[in-house]
């Protein structure tokens, strides 16, 4: 679709780690009784995959769900395919109290690559993100400077970020400050990782 | 004179010079040599003029409690003043003024007032420059402001960057000397995350300089091995130039790091915030100065600092020095500078018997020791000439003078406890050693209730180094539950000291006006006992009555001498006295690193919607709402802004605006009991609303104050999509979820906060239906989207949900698509509306459209203390509801009261414009003297569609009042009149927008 | 600077992460209540020196609210506990009883 802009169609920068906001990304969000069947079912058969453990983050597939609160997730999927997923998954949901919406456009996500990612986080967030504390798979909801952000690590030196749309472009600008290769601060990049 | 030394320097690298310059001159130090060392070994002993006196000073200290040697250093906008130039390392092209002299360093106009001093005596403002009252503003301020403060501004923006960085660690250690290593070892090997901090630039601390041998060789050989252990383990991560800045509630330290070596173009400073499991301070001992009669003369250091520049950096402050002691550890001091090749023609003890191992070395070699005497006065004014001696136990009755260069004071050592107590650690008295040390049994406590802070080394009061190393590892052990051996310390037994507060101790009052303690702020021991005399019991009054402890040092050196003498002048013990408070930092941080990151494009987080680039470069004026950026206006070429505003309104009422509207609120609220929970959101019954309807709604808080508004939609028989304001959004969101979890929390309600999902277009004018429809898609027909009605389907192939809804009283479809696709309708909009004469309009012409309809917005006609019925929004308030939220509220007999005021239009008898916030004026005057009012201003325009000012207000009885002029009151003293008039200036029907 | 645990989703909460929500286990009080009674749910708060209980969002994180109980005076965390009650679970009054004998807070604490 060629008139579908992303907030920064497609920027990156390289420094101390690769960032670039990932295009042609969907998200559906769901808030539910995570525990109910009927739910877990319609979810799994749309993601192909278990919902996540609370505070993770599960993938197969080009399709990821991360565990958001404990009634709410956010699925991860291609944009083209969100809307009509998210009409699907309603679908099969009206029998129970649940609420689901395309989220797509709200959102902007990016991936971070390098061996400075945790070192490249640590300026920017108050969590925890040493290997012990963020080990892969596991999903953080925090603060990224001066806004809320969301992150996991898909292995140890790939993490997904997720900002709304709107600050997409401070949020980038705060990733390519504090991932200047002029600012290594090499602190976990001897962590061994657990 | 002080001098570089042939030999000597651990520190320092002889073989590269590096250049600097100081006051305008040239000058060279080497690699390795601080600031201070390099001036010392260029006989520069005069390094500033203090604060109050202009005293001639020099260095007195080597590390972070340096209160003299204050500098400003760098250039332009990288000039930095009050840095100490005991901590500044000497880089090449280095540039530092001395401060606080003008018109220059060696000669000093300010320097009467040490002639003056007499009159110049403790809490001199506050006896001054109380009468008469109006000197205050003429005379008294505008001298105190020329002569107060301490070093110039830099000038122009700081060019650099500063970053934060968050860890979590479980054992944090501030300090790197042997204690701190020895801990970091030990909590290394039992597997814990550890973050070891140094202030300076090198593992040890003091242990070399002062010649401990651990493990049987020399210190440095132990550190460099404990060194090398920590630098293999993984688990631990070391710092230097890292200081320890505070330590607060819950195991949370700040530290802050220097990186004026690292690469030139990253960050300058970076301020650690540290989440700690345990923190350790092994901070170390700071040195007391002696109060004796100009022991403020340059050459006049600590005893300890004269040996660190002796032995560090191969720098004497003289030839020949005087030592003043009350205990053994100065006698290190003597035998370094025997070792330098240095004389010691007198040793001053203040100890009647002296007999220690460290003095009887020092007496092997040949030096006289005077037990029991004193130094009556220090000769010399810009540099030291010699001493007078006399008996300690005396008035100062001079026996003897000897000449000398420089002369070394040691009146014991302190724990340095700041970090310790920043956060309720508490301190208990130790009369052995005269110091107050951390209390173990009342360390600070976190949030599990246990002590999170544990002092080892020195700053636990540990001062020898076998009794340091043995007592942190036995700490450390304990806390960690491990076993541990401590390294083996051979160190020279040190005999007691005598608590010497005074030298001599019954010094005249000359003598005692002479006596520094707060060396920076010029405060005396004549001042201190002044204060006492004059009542002053408490020691947090006295410090601020005298400003001791009060500069940028916070009385590093002078606190517990300074407390000392109060005692003695109270006839208290000094633990019955106390200390000040210690807080945060330790030693002054920039307020750049606390910034971090956030200055230039990233200083706040800025909101854009889908169409932001575009409004940019059509030229848009902004005005922020919250973190947003609106488009204000879109001024075109040669055109001012009001103009252009006018402009947009008159095109938005005869052809077609658009207005980018993506930053309103929309947030979904679904479930079986949705209905009921917007019924008690808003003040509207919201259950009524069919799906495929909208209606406006207000929101109140328990007050009953009206707090947002908006549009709600019912998408379906248990979902609603309600709109907010732009600032409302997130606080609205916050607000259900508030009452969903904490109050109604067994009502099956979902929402979500799909604001930015959406971009929304207003599509405004009589041509708006015509331009919508030329893009193809949805029939938005009078019959098939009704006013106040929704509807899904597509236009110019985008999905998109279309709200038949008017904030301007025009024809108006609110157009939602998705985000991403939100700048390609702008886009097709604005293409296909040019036949139209379509225009992009902004805020202030949405502004000026909807008070011409006296629709009210939140923030203007609103303050937080306006319920709906003040607005005349009675309509909007549903009586068939048993409850909603704010109903109790309104039902307060004050809110009810008829003399409030309430909502009306004025017109201006002129057709001006009323200043916003203007007030009516009313007869009399208040209690206060002032004129009574009768109303306010809450929005004022210029009507293009009217041709005149219209207004909003509040008015007391206003819409009883329709017709009567009521005067508002201008700050120029003049009163504009205006007549109360209906809100709605414009279409009262509502025939416009129902087409 | 405060860690609060979140109850809901179990992460140790930086102060920043979290949104303070004034005092817990206010009793609501709508249209029919009198004057005093609406006055006492709208205004009239503890200012204790010492036990305390608050309500704490999860606001950079799942978003959820909670209820802590601390000391305003050490800042000791006796627990953090989910909102939807009326009062605080024995197992938190328990935790201040074995620090604070004998404690009171409005209309909870011992009965002595």
């Amino acid at each position: 679709m060629f008139d579908v802009h992303t907030a920064l169609d497609g920027a990156s920068f390289d420094g101390a780690i690769r960032v670039a906001e990932l295009t042609g990304q969907g998200m559906i969000a769901l808030r539910g009784d995570l525990g109910d069947a009927t739910l877990r079912d319609a979810v799994s058969a749309l993601t192909g995959h278990d919902i996540p453990a609370p505070l993770h983050a599960a993938w197969s597939g080009e399709v990821t769900t991360v565990w958001m609160s404990p009634d709410e997730l956010l699925i991860l999927l291609s944009y083209a395919d969100a809307a009509g997923a998210a009409r699907d998954l309603q679908g099969k949901l009206a029998g129970i109290h649940a609420l689901v919406h395309d989220m797509s456009d709200a959102r902007s996500l990016f991936r971070l690559t390098g061996p400075a990612l945790r070192d490249t986080l640590a300026k920017l967030t108050p969590a925890d993100v040493s290997p012990a504390g963020l080990p892969v798979g596991m999903a953080r909801r925090t603060r990224l400077a001066q806004v809320p952000g969301a992150f996991f690590l898909r292995d140890a030196q790939t993490a997904d970020l997720v900002c709304f749309r709107s600050v997409a472009r401070y949020v980038f600008d705060l990733l390519k400050t504090a991932a200047d290769p002029a600012g290594r601060v090499g602190y976990f990049e001897g962590f061994p990782e657990p | 004179m002080s001098l570089r030394l042939s030999t000597g320097g651990r520190l320092i690298d002889r073989a590269t010079p590096v250049s600097f310059r100081f006051n305008g001159r040239h000058l060279k130090g080497v690699k390795g040599d601080t600031l201070a060392s390099a001036l010392l070994a260029n006989d520069q002993m005069l390094m500033g003029r203090s604060f109050k006196y202009h005293r001639p000073r020099g260095v007195m200290a080597a590390g972070p409690e340096e209160p003299n040697a204050l500098m400003g250093v760098g250039r332009g906008e990288r000039f930095e003043p009050n840095q100490r130039a005991t901590q500044q390392p000497l880089t090449g092209g280095l540039t530092a003024q001395s401060q606080n002299h003008w018109p220059s360093l060696e000669f000093d106009v300010g320097a009467i007032n040490a002639r003056l001093s007499r009159f110049l005596p403790a809490g001199f403002y506050y006896k001054t420059f109380l009468f008469p009252r109006p000197a205050w503003k003429h005379v008294f301020e505008p001298v105190i402001r020329q002569s107060a403060g301490l070093g110039r501004p830099p000038e122009g923006p700081d060019p650099d960057r500063y970053e934060h960085f968050n860890v979590n660690v479980d054992i944090a250690i501030v300090g790197g000397g042997i204690a701190g290593l020895q801990a970091a070892l030990i909590a290394g090997r039992a597997g814990k995350t550890v973050l070891l901090m140094e202030q300076t630039a090198q593992w040890g601390g003091r242990a070399p300089v002062d010649g401990d041998l651990i493990d049987g060789g020399p210190a440095q050989a132990w550190i460099d091995a404990a060194v090398a252990d920590l630098a293999a383990m993984e688990n631990v991560q070391m710092r230097r130039e890292t200081m320890g800045a505070g330590v607060y509630d819950h195991g949370y330290l700040l530290a802050h790091e220097t990186l004026s070596h690292g690469v030139p173009e990253g960050p300058r400073q970076r301020l650690w915030r540290i989440r700690a499991g345990h923190i350790v301070t092994a901070t170390g001992a700071i040195e007391r100065p002696i109060p004796f009669a100009g022991n403020d003369v340059p050459g006049v250091m600590l005893a300890s600092a004269l040996r660190d520049f002796v032995v560090n950096y191969g720098v004497a402050p003289g030839k020949r020095t005087v030592i003043a002691t009350n205990n053994d550890d100065a006698y290190r001091t003597a035998l370094a500078v025997l070792d330098a090749g240095l004389s010691v023609p007198l040793i001053v003890d203040a100890r009647p018997e002296v007999t220690g191992a460290l003095p009887e070395q020092v007496r092997a070699r040949g030096v006289r020791v005077d037990a029991g005497t004193a130094i009556a006065k220090v000769k010399g004014g810009k540099r030291v000439e010699g001493v007078a001696i006399c008996a300690q136990d005396g008035e100062g009755a001079v026996t003897e003078e000897v000449a000398c260069d420089a002369v070394a004071m040691s009146g014991g050592w302190s724990p340095v406890p700041h970090l310790w107590s920043h956060c309720g650690g508490k301190n208990t008295w130790d009369a052995a050693q005269a110091h107050f040390a951390p209390d173990p049994d009342r360390a600070p406590t976190g949030a599990d209730g246990t002590a999170f802070v544990t002092a080892v080394g020195a700053a636990a009061g540990t001062l020898q180094g076998d009794v340091a190393l043995g007592s942190a590892t036995a700490r450390l052990a304990a806390l960690l539950d491990v076993s541990a051996d401590a390294p083996a310390v051979e160190v020279a037994a040190e005999a007691p000291l005598a608590a010497c507060w005074m030298m001599p101790a019954r010094a005249s009052y000359e003598l005692r006006s002479k006596m520094f303690l707060d060396f920076q702020n010029d405060v005396k021991v004549s001042d201190v006992q002044l204060a006492a005399q004059e009542g002053f019991v408490s020691v947090e009054h006295t410090k601020r009555y005298t400003t001791l402890g009060m500069a940028t040092d916070q009385g590093k050196l002078s606190n517990i001498n300074g407390l000392a003498i109060l005692a003695q002048e109270l006839g208290e013990e000094i633990p019955n006295v106390g200390t000040t408070t210690f807080r945060p930092p330790y030693a002054p941080i920039s307020m750049a690193s606390i910034a971090g990151e956030a200055r230039g494009e990233i200083f706040q987080p800025l909101r854009r919607t889908p169409m932001h680039d575009w409004h940019e470069a059509h030229g848009a004026t902004w005005e922020p709402v919250g973190h947003w950026r609106r488009p204000y206006a879109f001024p075109r070429s040669g055109e001012s802004v009001h103009d252009a505003v006018q402009r947009e309104v008159t095109n938005t009422r005869q052809n077609v605006g658009l207005l980018d509207a993506s930053t309103l609120g929309k947030i979904i609220v679904k479930g079986p009991d949705a209905a009921r929970f917007v019924d008690m959101l808003y003040t509207n019954l919201m259950s009524t609303l069919k799906p495929g309807k909208c209606r406006y709604g207000l929101m109140c808080n328990e007050n009953g104050f009206l707090v947002d508004d908006g549009v709600v939609a019912r998408l379906d028989e248990d979902t609603f999509l309600c709109h907010t304001t732009t600032g409302g959004a997130d606080r609205i969101h916050a607000h259900m979820e508030e009452w969903l979890q904490t109050e109604w929390w067994d009502w099956k309600v979902f929402t979500l906060n799909a604001t930015e999902q959406f971009a929304q277009i207003a599509v405004v004018g009589p041509k708006a239906r015509d331009l919508l429809h030329s893009l193809g898609g949805m029939d938005l027909s009078k019959d098939a989207l009704p006013f106040m009605g929704w509807a899904d389907g597509t236009i110019a192939g985008i999905p998109a949900r279309v709200f038949r809804i008017s904030f301007s009283g025009e024809l108006s479809f609110e157009v939602a698509v998705p985000a991403n696709r939100g700048r390609a309708l702008w886009d097709k909009l604005v293409e296909a509306g040019e036949a139209l004469g379509v225009m992009p309009y902004g805020t202030e012409a949405l502004h000026i459209m909807r008070a011409e309809k006296g629709f009210i917005m939140i923030g203007d006609e609103t303050d937080g203390t306006v319920i709906p019925q003040d607005l005349g929004l009675d309509w909007a308030i549903s009586k068939k509801k048993d409850d909603f939220i704010g109903k109790r509220g309104q039902q307060r007999s004050f809110l009810a009261a008829d003399d409030r005021w309430r909502l009306v239009g004025l017109e201006t008898l002129d057709g001006s414009v009323l200043p916003d916030g203007a007030y009516a004026v009313a007869e009399g005057t208040n209690a206060n003297g002032q004129r009574n009012m009768q109303g306010r201003v809450t929005s004022s325009y210029h009507s293009p569609t009217l041709g005149r000012g219209i207004a909003m207000a509040l008015v007391e009885r206003g819409p009883d009042r329709i017709g009567e002029v009521v005067n508002f009151a201008m700050t120029d003293g003049s009163e504009v009149p205006a007549r109360i008039c209906s809100p709605v200036f414009f279409d009262p029907n509502g025939e416009k927008q129902d087409v | 600077m405060l860690t609060l645990q979140c109850p809901y989703c179990g992460v140790q909460c930086d102060e920043t992460e979290l949104t303070a929500g004034g005092e817990a286990h206010l009793t609501r009080h709508g249209p029919g209540s009198d004057a005093d009674t609406f006055e006492q749910y709208l205004f009239l708060r503890e200012n204790p020196r010492g036990v305390h209980f608050e309500r704490w969002r999860h606001s950079h994180g799942c978003g959820k609210w909670f209820h802590a109980a601390r000391s305003t005076t050490t800042l000791r965390v006796f627990g953090t506990y989910k909102a939807q009650t009326t009062e605080p679970p024995q197992q938190i009054r328990d935790a201040i009883s074995a620090v604070h004998p004998g404690w009171s807070w409005r209309n909870f604490g011992e009965t002595a």
